[in-house]
């Protein structure tokens, strides 16, 4: 035990528990996954924050982003300078919200900070056409995909913009029966 | 990429307060006004204020913009405006004003106190400016979260505008000056201060919940912290000070406590690490067979405490022993087989008399020292039991209706949903990703199928056809098999006559149930294929027809059960007269043998008493009975059909003709509907025998302990993910109404017994009573004071009931039509944003033709036909880079603004090439196509979208 107590200090557990979903356990873990990923970059010791980072190709090995397809975009959306690196706290921040307990609507603005692929704001058809491509691993011929952005795109642009503002993604996606975790 | 992403997100950020606008106020005209007022107002500020003097110009420019916004605005007045475009018009201007305030600001700054909302602003603008990229992005969250915030946001924000004041104070100013402060606080202040604390606490409560960075949250957290530790003590005056601190004290306290137990309990839930890794493996549906399996475990477990607790242990620890009493003792005639395997195994012999059936229980009024009183509490806790559960099941639903949500139409969103909510976020195998990413495909192509052949309708046909008839033979499934049923419980009852039974007569009717529980369900897959369903609905739809199978076999068999019971009862009688009769001439031997008509006879043997057939242990053994034997053919066909099968593929795969693993017997399925419909089942029996057996719940809890890790072991050795693997809803409403279904049907005839029939007279704890119910009566009557007991005749009165279950009815009829209100009136409302989502809809294309109406007209206008279209935008693009050189020259005064600068260049210039035309016809008025006019006119089209969309790939 006390040796684990030496990661963090009190007052940081705190916080991480007030910042997350997580409890003391979890971070502790979660710190040791890091850990995992980079021991001769990571310290074990996260009392003075050390501004360590790991590149995006090591968080992506992880096996519960390994078969993800949109793992990278996760990263990166997670990470602070957009390239994919994580520091701790990105990563703790990362796992909180896709961990079972975080709200919908938390969510909801991850989810769609990620399908945002070029970082505008607003889930265009070259985000929408990204996504499909991933998802089905470009099974799909361009006109099917073209067709099905389009369709997506109409059935959910409430401004009529032709590109899906959070405001239309948030309405569309909190209806999804699917849209759980 | 920083730094784009960073003007990318300035442009954005603006364009989704704008969006924020958009949803939140609905008058068109305000919206516009609103938007106008800031860039007004800060115009007239900067008039008001010192500037320096290069700054004159772009002011001039500045001011120039307005007014021909406004006229541009006055024109379009009519046409009813899409704001988008006009944000994006402001986008640059408002930012220009920023920057040009930021000198002014700044000198400002430091001897400001009162702030007003513009000034706030401004300074938000430039605490903007100054920070990086990141900390833009943070406040840019900030602010559409803020926006999003229920309460009102112009208020929010001001507040945290002074919070953020106030803290920059209280770092900059030493601390003896913030203590002055303190003690000279009036009553206002402290009011003031006592709301901005309440205000940093709630920060804290949600901060978890907030979309910012995690470096973010925490500093935010720590200086929240900071604030409220060092106001916190100072609120509240004297005696109340005190007593303050201390309630502030306690509730951090408690709060520590409550994260303490809270991290404990999570600690507790058993088996997360295992379900999580059947999760990743399998997708969300198999694991939510696992939760729904330890769900039913923590309820088994209370159910057990119970049993355990108030019944079977008290009865262990006080009652009489065995052997003491008639129904205590196993029989003579019995005697000498029971101990033997077979006879234990059908619950016979020793087990039939022990604490795991109701005919061990003695009708004893109290039992110990403690005076427990073991037929009440056998009572209440059978009562109890049902109460629990009904309590537990039905609040777990509510739980999860709650959280559901998903009330989405279907269809509104087929594609969308699609596409963003497809992918199973759980899955971490690569096996189970390849079959999802296979039918994520498939499920794209039929939609996109359907969607083709939406308009044809014979497709439609055919498959209502094939549901139909899909339907037609499961029910004519389902008839065949409740008629078989039937027919060997009838069999089973000539049987019971008989005593010259082979091995399979004994055992038909479970072993026909046992057949018709392995056969039937793969035969509605089988038919199920026909309908087509998503496999979601099938696995509803499979479920729903397993369910009445079992429901079938379930009431065949309590059908028999009560005709036995009938039977036993009659039997009773005469066996009670000749207990009786048996008694006396047990007596009258003794007397007559001893000759010794004083001395009262030792009593008789407890084995030799004659007893009658207890029917109550006898339906109790019954369930036992199903029960066991549902387990081991539950373990079994795991063993057989997953284990087996898997070793057999597995190795004889290298000596045989075909590949065993790609083609025919492969490995196994998980079988969801099959498990969750077997647990649902044997929580029935459960429920069902739990009075005549407390001991079942003992064995069910056994059983769910090693289902679970059997399960999950089987499941990962030797089962496959699913072809369709496909999500389940995480709340299972569908399990727990087939629970909450099978719950009541069991409450049904257990209830019934426990006020009808009338207890055996020589074993369990009511013997001897005419009703069970009737140990409640007799508690009332001797142990409780006479007035409780006439108050409790009373209520029993049926002119107190009749009114107080009329009362109820009425309110649920009451809260049914309040909540058909709020479906109507959300019904409403879902039809109001169709209808304003079409009016958009139809606004763009109306101002697309009459764009289009416009610019015929224009070039029928006789010297526009004349010229060549190429000038006018020439001349637009002189004009343009006229400004545009303009606002470089003034750019330079802000710092750090370059990029988005030429953002704003690169935003504007194009449009007037596009757009020369259309905007030139009400020509004196426009005659600086400024960037907002420009780009206004393209908005309304189609191409506004486009317009906007620009940004990014210009980046």
């Amino acid at each position: 035990m006390g040796n684990k107590q030496t990661i963090f200090t009190d007052e940081q557990l705190d916080a991480y528990q007030d910042c997350t979903f997580f409890t003391r356990k979890e971070i502790l873990r979660l710190h040791g996954r890091y850990h995992e990923l980079a021991p001769h970059l990571v310290p074990m010791d996260y009392t003075n924050e050390p501004d360590v980072t790991i590149p995006l190709a090591l968080i992506v090995s992880m096996p519960e982003l390994n078969e993800n397809p949109f793992r990278n975009r996760i990263v990166e959306s997670f990470s602070e300078d957009g390239a994919g690196n994580l520091s701790f706290n990105d990563f703790v921040d990362m796992f909180s919200v896709l961990s079972e307990t975080a709200p919908r609507e938390l969510k909801a603005i991850y989810a769609f900070k990620i399908y945002d692929f070029n970082v505008d704001n607003f889930l265009c058809k070259e985000d929408l056409e990204k996504t499909l491509n991933k998802l089905t691993r470009e099974e799909l011929s361009p006109e099917e995909v073209t067709l099905v952005c389009e369709k997506a795109i109409e059935e959910a642009d409430l401004d009529g913009d032709s590109k899906l503002s959070f405001a239309d993604f948030e309405n569309m996606i909190t209806r999804a029966p699917d849209f759980l975790r | 990429m920083p730094r784009k992403s960073d003007v990318g997100a300035k442009i954005e950020d603006v364009g989704i307060e704008i969006d924020g606008d958009v949803s939140d106020s609905e008058d068109d005209t305000s919206r516009r006004r609103g938007n106008r007022r800031p860039t007004a107002g800060r115009g007239g500020a900067r008039g008001r204020g010192k500037k320096p003097a290069d700054e004159d110009e772009e002011d001039e420019e500045e001011e120039e913009a307005p007014r021909n916004r406004r006229g541009a605005n006055k024109k379009k007045a009519a046409k009813s405006r899409d704001t988008d475009d006009e944000s994006e018009d402001d986008t640059p201007k408002r930012r220009q004003g920023r920057a040009a305030n930021k000198g002014a600001a700044n000198k400002k700054k430091g001897g400001k106190a009162q702030d007003n909302d513009e000034d706030s602003e401004e300074e938000k603008g430039n605490k903007r400016n100054k920070k990086g990229a990141t900390g833009k992005k943070g406040k840019e969250e900030e602010t559409k979260d803020k926006k999003g915030d229920a309460k009102g946001k112009g208020k929010g924000k001001e507040k945290e505008d002074e919070k953020d004041k106030k803290k920059k104070k209280n770092s900059s100013d030493t601390d003896s000056n913030t203590n002055s402060e303190e003690e000279s606080m009036s009553e206002g202040e402290m009011e003031r201060l006592k709301e901005e604390v309440e205000e940093k606490k709630k920060v804290i409560a949600i901060m978890r919940n907030k979309p910012w960075r995690m470096k973010r949250r925490l500093v935010h957290l720590k200086e929240c912290q900071e604030f409220v530790d060092k106001f916190e003590g100072a609120l509240g005056k004297g005696k109340g000070r005190k007593f303050y601190a201390y309630k502030v004290m306690m509730t951090k306290k408690w709060i520590k406590f409550q994260r303490d137990f809270e991290n404990f309990k999570t600690t507790c839930i058993p088996w997360e690490r295992k379900i999580k890794e059947v999760e990743s493996h399998f997708g969300s549906s198999v694991a939510s067979y696992f939760i729904f399996l330890r769900w039913m475990y923590g309820m088994n477990m209370v159910l057990f405490g119970l049993t355990f607790g108030l019944v079977v242990i008290p009865e262990v620890l006080m009652g009489l022993p065995y052997g003491s009493i008639p129904r205590k003792t196993v029989p003579r005639a019995e005697q000498s087989t029971a101990q033997d395997y077979s006879v234990l195994m059908d619950f016979n012999g020793y087990c039939k008399y022990s604490v795991l059936f109701y005919g061990y229980y003695n009708n004893q009024r109290t039992i110990g020292l403690l005076k427990f009183r073991l037929p009440l509490s056998y009572l209440m806790v059978g009562v109890g039991t049902f109460g629990y559960s009904l309590m537990v099941v039905i609040r777990t639903m509510a739980k999860n209706a709650d959280v559901g949500g998903g009330d989405g139409d279907d269809g509104e969103f087929t594609f969308a949903w699609k596409m963003f909510t497809s992918w199973d976020y759980l899955i971490g195998n690569a096996e189970t990703a390849d079959n999802k990413y296979a039918s994520i495909t498939t499920s794209f192509k039929e939609s996109i199928v359907d969607e083709q052949e939406n308009q044809k309708d014979e497709n439609i046909h055919l498959r209502r056809f094939l549901r139909v008839l899909a339907n037609f033979m499961i029910i004519c499934c389902l008839g065949g098999s409740g008629y078989l049923i039937f027919f060997v419980v009838k069999r089973s009852q000539e049987f019971a006559n008989r005593d010259d039974l082979s091995w399979y007569e004994k055992n038909e009717l479970e072993l026909i149930m046992s057949l018709l529980g392995l056969v039937c369900p793969p035969l509605f897959e089988t038919i199920a294929e026909l309908e087509e369903y998503h496999p979601r609905i099938a696995l509803k739809w499979q479920l729903g027809r397993i369910f009445a199978l079992f429901l079938g076999n379930l009431y065949t068999f309590l059908f028999a059960l009560f005709d036995e019971v009938n039977n036993k009862l009659e039997e009773e009688v005469s066996i009670r007269n000749a207990s009786i009769w048996a008694q006396k001439e047990y007596y009258a031997n003794f007397t007559l043998y001893n000759n010794d008509t004083d001395t009262t006879p030792p009593p008789m043997d407890p084995s030799d008493v004659i007893r009658g057939p207890c029917w109550e242990t006898a339906v109790g053994i019954e369930f036992v009975k199903l029960t066991v034997s549902d387990i081991q053919v539950t373990y079994l066909t795991i063993l057989i059909g997953d284990f087996a099968r898997a070793v057999i593929v597995r190795f004889l795969n290298y000596c045989w003709c075909w590949d065993l693993e790609a083609t025919y017997p492969s490995y196994g399925e998980f079988d969801i509907s099959g498990n969750v419909l077997g647990l649902v089942f044997n929580q029935g029996m459960i429920w069902m025998g739990a009075f005549y057996a407390p001991g079942l719940v003992g064995i069910n809890v056994l059983r769910l302990l090693s289902s679970m890790y059997y399960q999950c072991w089987a499941v990962m050795a030797t089962n496959v993910p699913h072809e369709r693997v496909f999500k389940a809803s995480k709340s299972n409403n569908f399990y727990m109404g087939l629970l909450l279904l099978i719950l009541f049907l069991s409450l049904l005839p257990v209830v019934y017994t426990i006020m009808t029939l009338p207890p055996s007279f020589d074993c369990g704890p009511f013997s001897g009573k005419a009703k069970m119910f009737d140990v409640i009566m007799e508690t009332i009557d001797l142990d409780l004071p006479a007035f409780l007991g006439t108050l409790m005749g009373y209520a029993a009165n049926p002119g107190l009931i009749i009114p107080a279950v009329l009362l109820m009815v009425l309110a649920i009829y009451y809260l049914n039509s309040v909540s058909e209100a709020y479906q109507h009136a959300n019904a409403e409302l879902k039809k109001k944003m169709q209808m304003a989502r079409d009016e958009e809809k139809n606004r763009r294309n109306n101002t697309e033709s009459t764009d289009q109406v416009m610019k015929d007209l224009e070039d029928l206008l006789p010297n526009r036909s004349l010229l060549p279209p190429a000038p006018p935008p020439e001349t637009g693009a002189d004009n343009k880079a006229d400004q545009g050189g303009k606002s470089t020259k003034v750019r330079p005064g802000t710092a750090g603004k370059d990029v988005n600068l030429q953002k704003d260049v690169s935003l504007s210039s194009p449009n007037p090439n596009a757009r020369g035309a259309v905007t030139r016809p009400p020509g004196p008025r426009g005659p600086g196509p400024l960037p907002g006019n420009g780009q206004q006119g393209p908005g309304g089209g189609p191409g506004r979208g486009r317009g906007r969309g620009q940004p990014p790939p210009r980046r």
